[in-house]
């Protein structure tokens, strides 16, 4: 009777033993990760990919290594005790998007505009 | 009680957002150190966009596809996947309470990170003693920068695991000592992520 506890009424803070993950999920991360890895590799070496599109298929798979790495490394998931972290998260990648894209930006546009001029 | 009224649960009345009481402390120590690692990704981002701007400028000395291995980075790349892989296993051993599995499983975190270390500085060691060190060019400068603060992430990694294996030896695995585990499970897995973008803009695009 004492342990049905449909309603959380603990003391705060005081935690029981709470599984975030099991030995599956690490494996089937560890397997995703070096499959990415590999084909990662593999794209970036052979003509395999339109090699004008090389860039964009890296692009691809890094982001997709990344989420693997978040959902089974991290343990980013849809519960609720994960949502406070995937706002920050989005916020986060907001910031790094910012920086990179618009450093490349500008200054790409800072060497076009200072070329050296015909004499 | 019964299982019927378990099902009566309002699942939406989540913990930590104002339902069910506070979110238990495990949580709220994870999200204070997951700000961190955001703040770590936004000091990384710097460094990219910087090598992404100078990787162009070599100052007629090597460019990456003369100086980078890609079987070393692959076997960097393993190392610290591999790491990953231990780390979490070392974690959930901590969760369930197996001491002598969580010793092992951190030991071959740590002999996989330092193997990466040894790796990266061998082939740091060997790119200076060819001329190209990070004076030699932009390029290299942000080559070095970038590739340099992820070992040094990774050897405080290191440092804190050792740190934490001796406090799970001295002091037992108990809930503090469980919530700095987890602080550096996602410390370790995080500087994985920044690996994936360094291999993939740095070593892949740069080899090519």
């Amino acid at each position: 009777m004492a342990d049905v506890r449909p309603f959380d009424d603990r003391t705060p803070g005081v935690e029981e033993y709470e599984p975030t993950a099991n030995y599956w999920s690490y494996t089937a991360g560890l397997g995703l990760a070096v499959l990415l890895t590999i084909a990662s590799f593999v794209v970036s070496q052979t003509n395999l990919l339109w090699a004008p599109g090389i860039p964009v298929g890296l692009i691809v798979l890094a982001f997709a290594q990344i989420g693997v790495h978040l959902v089974f490394f991290l343990h980013l998931g849809s519960g609720p005790e994960s949502t406070n972290n995937i706002l920050a998260l989005a916020f986060g990648v907001l910031i790094v998007f910012l920086v990179i894209t618009g450093s490349i930006w500008i200054i790409a546009n800072l060497n076009w505009n200072m070329m050296d001029m015909p004499r | 009680m019964t299982i019927a009224t378990l099902d009566f649960v309002p699942t939406e009345l989540a913990r930590g957002r104002g339902g069910g009481g506070p979110a238990p402390t495990r949580i709220v120590v994870a999200y204070g150190f997951w700000i961190f690692l955001l703040s770590d990704f936004v000091l990384f981002s710097g460094l990219f966009a910087a090598y992404a701007v100078l990787s162009g400028n070599t100052a007629g000395g090597p460019t990456g596809s003369e100086l980078f291995n890609l079987r070393s980075v692959f076997i960097e790349t393993m190392c610290l996947l591999f790491s990953s892989y231990t780390c979490g296993l070392g974690a959930l051993s901590a969760e369930r309470r197996q001491p002598g599995r969580f010793l092992v499983f951190n030991a071959l975190t740590f002999a996989l990170g330092a193997a990466f270390l040894i790796i990266e500085s061998t082939e740091f060691a060997g790119m200076v003693s060819k001329g190209a060190g990070p004076s030699r060019s932009a390029f290299l400068s942000g080559f070095f920068t970038l590739v340099g603060t992820h070992g040094v992430h990774v050897t405080g990694g290191l440092i804190f695991l050792v740190y934490m294996m001796a406090q799970a030896i001295a002091k037992g695995l108990r809930p503090h000592v469980l919530r700095r585990l987890l602080c550096f499970s996602l410390f370790w897995h995080a500087l994985d992520i920044v690996w994936v973008g360094v291999f993939m803009l740095v070593y892949l695009m740069g080899a090519r």
